[in-house]
């Protein structure tokens, strides 16, 4: 455990939402505020999520409280030509990205897989349950980019757990040889569902950047500014050819692993109060107001507003229906052989 | 043009498309200066620079991984797993995501991929140069899968699978890379998921890709001197499969032999058979036999022939249905 404290951690606000770095990071009041709101929505249809799970109207979910800050801060630092590539536990990026949250949903309604957006219209590649394959493509696509001369960076999400996959260090050792703008951005909640973080590894994660030859940073996940700011940076150092960065998002999930999981049987409750006390939008919303940035007029209507936007989510979601049978053969193939065509007879009948 | 070896038909395709197309990549172990172990990419970094033709550290799922992530930016890549028996790395992006990705997004991420196999054995190679992994992509909706057999057939299939928006898994029959063909490189005539029948004949028909195919048609050469008439049909494309084809030779001569390197049990034969009793079993005279490697690992190379179909074990399999 000594390794762990081995590494500093960039943290601009403490727990309590004082200033112990420099907070002025160019952002503007509005930019601000606009954190403020994301974070207060992801949480709440976060919440919403876990409660439609319970009423049926989701299959399993996986939450993400706890995590907006390592989410929302990072997506924030992207910009409208970069791509993003999550895991399976993102809603919180992708509420940044603009995704469509009802299409999105339709993953964990089970009315379709892992891309059921469209992933060029926000920047958002399709889900990747398998963790750590999605490095490898962020890597591709950043080649690809700079292939093209874009001043572009993509981003891949993933977490401890994901880390110790062989396509983590295949991503990275080729995300350091091509020379790829991509950032390679760890969540680091403490947990592969019930493994915890001393039982999966003993570096830092972050130390590992140094080992394939480019920079990694470790930063508090749950301090937004902190994680916008390092964001920013890794993604302008990429855009501008300076090449790949690890950053490793010191976070903890709250939740469960998934609805379908029970944590109780693998952690305290103590642990999860101790991070409860290092809650990410709690942290933010006391410098906000200390600042006179927000105040409590401000986060009312802001809840309001969220309130009802969660209504028109539940409510559209809730007239999803399965898509046609017809959806099991249309898409696998542009062109598909004639063996599965006559499948689709058998299966759908002639007409 | 002249006589071109397989090799040498390869690497005019893979150039064809790259200066047809400059979307298209060419990327894998030692494909840059070197032009591959095969020299199948020989010329190609120097004609099309380092940007569209480069080397990849030895990492099969990341060669595989930053084709979906290439494709999706908009590029076509091309890429060479170094030998068969190395390609298993990758196959946890093939079958995850490489062969699912246009399914999971209905449709709007295409994954226009070209992933080359060196495969099959009969070359005296070392452990893990001489395996058959067809049936591995054959299972896995989503692939198509090309193992071609002659120069010319292997310039137009590699051309049609670049140029195809599905995924295509390109199976080289090794053993065949240095043989010679004479005639026009080009891209016309029968293209992915077209069975050829390259002889015909009365008695039996001979189904069979890749490497099997010369061996098929030395068998029916033997065959005819005792006056048995075999047709050869090379199959290929393994998916799509072409039923129809299978089943006119099957409606013609009643008798069919059914001839892989690949494994007996779940090999491409077993599908082929499975097609045939559900498409021409009133037609049959005999029972379907197949001629393939035994369900064991792949053996060394003082080894192989005993492993590998050869043309007295085809001719004894056609004797026996002829006389069935």
């Amino acid at each position: 455990m000594s390794s762990e404290n081995a590494i500093p951690m960039v943290r601009l606000l403490a727990p309590d939402g004082s200033a112990v770095g420099d907070t002025e990071i160019g952002l503007s009041d509005d930019q601000l505020r606009e954190l403020l709101r994301l974070m207060i929505r992801a949480r709440r249809l976060d919440r919403e999520c876990w409660a439609l799970q319970r009423q049926g109207e989701l299959t399993v979910y996986p939450p993400f409280e706890g995590q907006e800050a390592a989410q929302v801060g990072s997506a924030f630092a992207l910009g409208p030509q970069d791509f993003a590539f999550p895991s399976f536990r993102e809603l919180a990026a992708a509420v940044v990205r603009g995704v469509d949250v009802v299409e999105y949903l339709q993953y964990h309604r089970g009315t379709w897989h892992g891309g059921p957006y469209d992933p060029y219209a926000s920047g958002f590649a399709p889900i990747c349950v398998p963790v750590a394959t999605q490095i490898v493509h962020a890597v591709g696509w950043a080649m690809g980019a700079r292939l093209d001369g874009m001043p572009a960076c993509a981003l891949a999400y993933f977490g401890d757990g994901s880390a110790s996959e062989g396509d983590f260090h295949e991503a990275a050792n080729m995300a350091a040889v091509f020379e790829a703008p991509v950032i390679l951005f760890c969540q680091n909640n403490g947990w592969a569902i019930s493994v915890p973080a001393r039982e999966q590894y003993v570096a830092p994660i972050a130390a590992r950047a140094a080992g394939y030859g480019f920079p990694g940073v470790r930063v508090d996940g749950n301090d937004v500014l902190a994680v916008l700011s390092v964001t920013r940076e890794a993604a302008d150092r990429a855009r501008s050819g300076g090449g790949p960065t690890l950053i490793e998002a010191m976070t903890y999930r709250i939740g469960a692993h998934s609805t379908a999981d029970d944590a109780t049987r693998y952690r305290d409750d103590a642990d999860v109060d101790a991070w409860r006390a290092r809650d990410p939008i709690l942290r933010y919303r006391a410098w906000l107001l200390g600042r006179g940035t927000v105040d409590e007029a401000w986060i009312g209507a802001t809840e309001a507003e969220t309130e009802a936007w969660v209504a028109d989510v539940r409510a559209d979601l809730a007239s999803l229906d399965a898509p046609p049978a017809s959806d099991v053969f249309d898409h696998a193939f542009a062109q598909a052989p004639g063996t599965l065509e006559h499948q689709r007879e058998e299966f759908l009948g002639g007409g | 043009m002249g006589e071109l070896t397989m090799v040498a038909a390869l690497n005019a395709a893979l150039h064809d498309a790259l200066k047809e197309d400059p979307r298209t990549l060419v990327f894998g172990e030692d494909v840059g200066a070197l032009g591959g172990v095969f020299r199948v990419t020989e010329g190609l970094q120097e004609a099309f620079g380092r940007e569209r033709v480069f080397n990849t550290p030895i990492a099969e799922a990341g060669i595989a991984g930053i084709s979906v992530g290439l494709a999706m930016a908009g590029w076509r890549p091309v890429a060479e797993m170094q030998f068969d028996g190395f390609s298993y790395p990758a196959l946890d992006q093939v079958i995850g995501h490489v062969a699912k990705y246009r399914e999971r997004t209905r449709g709007r991420v295409a994954m226009p991929i070209t992933i080359r196999i060196p495969s099959f054995g009969g070359i005296k190679g070392k452990e893990h140069h001489g395996e058959s992994p067809e049936t591995y992509y054959v299972h896995t909706a989503g692939l198509k899968v090309l193992a071609p057999s002659t120069p010319l057939d292997a310039y137009r299939l590699l051309r049609l699978a670049i140029a195809d928006e599905d995924p295509v898994i390109f199976l080289e029959p090794k053993s065949r890379y240095w043989t010679k063909e004479e005639g026009e490189l080009t891209t016309e005539g029968p293209g992915i998921g077209v069975a050829r029948i390259l002889r015909e004949g009365p008695s039996c028909v001979l189904v069979t890709y890749g490497a099997m195919v010369q061996r098929c048609l030395e068998a029916a050469a033997v065959l005819e001197d005792e006056g048995i008439g075999c047709a050869v049909l090379d199959l290929r494309s393994l998916v799509p499969l072409d039923v129809e084809t299978i089943a006119g030779a099957v409606r013609t001569t009643g008798r069919v032999i059914v001839v892989h390197e690949a494994p007996l049990t779940l090999g491409m034969g077993a599908e082929v058979v499975a097609r045939i009793v559900e498409e021409a079993f009133d037609h049959l005279e005999a029972p379907v036999l197949r001629v393939t490697g035994p369900d064991v690992p792949y053996p060394p190379a003082s080894l192989e022939q005993v492993y590998l179909p050869s043309v007295q074990r085809i001719a004894a399999a056609v004797r026996k249905v002829v006389a069935y």
